[in-house]
């Protein structure tokens, strides 16, 4: 094999492992929007907001108290929930309840919510870029593998790599959740049939508030586990927001099996794209695959909505 | 339980939106009974079966179980009450397997301690269904479906029973196996209140029934009494 081919290989397989290891967080995002557009029927466009939040959380204990990002889980991951139930309770579910004219005004809600959210943190935080400047942010594992006498030496960033791990073993325990517990077969069934739910003894509002929650806990540890290894200002929520939506769209409106599937397919979309076609328009390529997938593949990429 | 009712349904008036469904509807149900609701497409029955259940609020007029008003609570608690609630057209949970269509039947806190022992029971009814346990819901056939639609209302260990047309869709011979199962059913203790439009059957198996015509109940009686009845016979019976 000749060094130019090696090359080749090196990068082609160096860009689709940054794509994989992108493409766990965006499942993690997708996750969340995935799992509430099954249940509420809603398409939750202050997704990113909430991911925003979590990361100002992340940076909040980080420089008040030096907690490590990974350790931060452990408090964001709970004040998401609860902020997103009480966004349910208190905000969707009441405007849910109204007849209106327009069917779609919990979503404008959501949109609204978004808005709040990146003002407050630009009221609090100002518009300045932040970052969360921990010692490992540009740690790199190289490892070298040998392929037809060329040395291929790839890298692996540390930080993207953690949240990878993090990634897969939190959507794991999302499945085990919705697929072996009472409150996950409560919330699945809610999703599948709201009525039929209810005559079973299920409090569907109840479900509604968890589910929310979850939603914003799962993206709100995408958010923290992005921190590192990103900037953080109010509008980072937006961008994000698009890429949730059309992670949920690529995975099938409300599957969440999809949803990891449409995650690691962004992910690689981009990576992929911004090394051989160009870096600027990285953000531009989530959209061509989102329109190529509802000209041919209307239904997303695993069909029908499934929680 | 004063009246010795074990469900009294009182001058119950329903409408949806501004269109009025349910006119003054009044009936009880005693303990041990199997008691029909019969009548044509669009009279009332699955309405009345809903108001029931709390999943419609009437305008005027009460549901009162074993004393406790049941028009005021929501929808999830009536369960826990003791009455189970088989929809029209099944309504199971369609991409879940079966088993897990039976753990839903047992969420109130009682059924759950029961749950090993009542799967168990289910599927001694239904043989069918243990062999279905771990299929999705939604692939089985109809007669498949409302075996385990019975057998999930049946796992909360229900005081009563309420069926939404059963026999809906299925083959002649597989009403025979559901009416079949109502009895057994009735005969292990469980009161049933039955809404069918396969008024032959069902009159048979009832110990009383009502006939509801237009939202309004215009007749009653026992189930011999009204298959043996002139107008029940030229509505209903075809005879």
């Amino acid at each position: 094999m000749t060094p130019q081919l090696a090359g080749q290989i090196e990068l082609f397989v160096q860009v689709v492992i940054a794509g994989l290891l992108l493409g766990g967080l965006y499942s993690l995002i997708g996750l969340g929007m995935s799992l509430i557009m099954g249940v509420m029927r809603i398409i939750n466009l202050a997704h990113g907001e909430l991911m925003m939040v979590a990361m100002y959380i992340t940076f909040l204990l980080f420089s008040l108290i030096h907690m490590d990002p990974y350790l931060s889980l452990f408090v964001v991951l709970p004040a998401l929930f609860l902020i997103g139930a009480a966004l349910q309770k208190y905000l969707i579910t009441p405007v849910m309840d109204v007849e209106s004219v327009l069917p779609q005004n919990q979503v404008l809600l959501t949109v609204g919510i978004g808005m709040v959210l990146s003002n407050l943190a630009q009221m609090v935080f100002s518009a300045d870029y932040k970052s969360v400047p921990v010692s490992y942010a540009s740690k790199t594992i190289y490892w070298d593998v040998n392929v037809g006498g060329q040395t291929i030496s790839l890298s692996f960033n540390f930080p993207f790599l953690v949240a990878f791990g993090i990634a897969i073993a939190l959507g794991a325990a999302l499945f085990l959740f919705l697929g072996k517990t009472d409150i996950g077969r409560m919330i699945r069934a809610t999703a599948q049939d709201k009525r039929a739910a209810a005559i079973m003894g299920i409090n569907t509002k109840r479900i509604t508030y968890i589910t929310f929650g979850l939603g914003a806990a799962l993206v709100g540890a995408a958010g923290t586990l992005l921190a590192p290894v990103y900037y953080l200002y109010p509008a980072i929520g937006g961008p994000f927001t698009s890429k949730a939506f059309i992670i949920t769209v690529l995975g099938g409106m409300g599957n969440i099996a999809g949803a990891v599937l449409g995650g690691v397919v962004l992910g690689l979309g981009e990576s992929l794209g911004s090394v051989y076609i160009s870096l600027g328009y990285k953000d531009a390529f989530g959209f061509i695959i989102f329109v190529l997938v509802l000209i041919f593949l209307p239904k997303g990429l695993l069909g029908k909505s499934s929680v | 339980m004063s009246s010795g009712n074990m469900l009294e349904v009182k001058s119950l008036d329903v409408f949806y939106g501004d269109v009025q469904v349910l006119w003054d509807v009044n009936f009880e149900v005693k303990q041990g009974e199997v008691v029909a609701l019969i009548g044509a497409n669009g009279s009332g029955k699955s309405t009345t079966l809903a108001t029931i259940s709390s999943l419609l609020t009437p305008k005027r007029g009460s549901v009162t179980f074993e004393g406790q008003p049941l028009h005021t609570r929501a929808a999830h608690e009536i369960i826990s009450l003791g009455i189970a609630h088989v929809p029209e057209a099944r309504r199971l949970f369609p991409d879940m397997t079966v088993e897990e269509n039976l753990l839903l039947g047992a969420l109130t806190p009682e059924a759950k301690k029961t749950r090993p022992e009542m799967l168990e029971k289910v599927y001694t009814l239904f043989p069918r269904m243990r062999e279905r346990a771990k299929q999705l819901a939604g692939t089985m056939s109809g007669g498949e479906q409302q075996m385990a639609a019975i057998g999930r209302g049946l796992m909360s260990k229900p005081r009563l029973l309420m069926l939404d047309e059963p026999s809906l869709g299925l083959s002649p011979l597989l009403v025979g196996d559901i009416f079949r199962v109502v009895e057994e059913v009735h005969k292990q203790g469980v009161t049933v209140l039955l809404v069918e439009q396969n008024v032959f059957k069902t009159l048979t198996i009832a110990d009383r029934a009502y006939v509801l015509e237009n939202g309004q109940i215009v007749h009653s009686g026992t189930g011999k009494d009204l298959l043996n009845d002139e107008h029940v016979k030229k509505a209903y019976l075809g005879l």
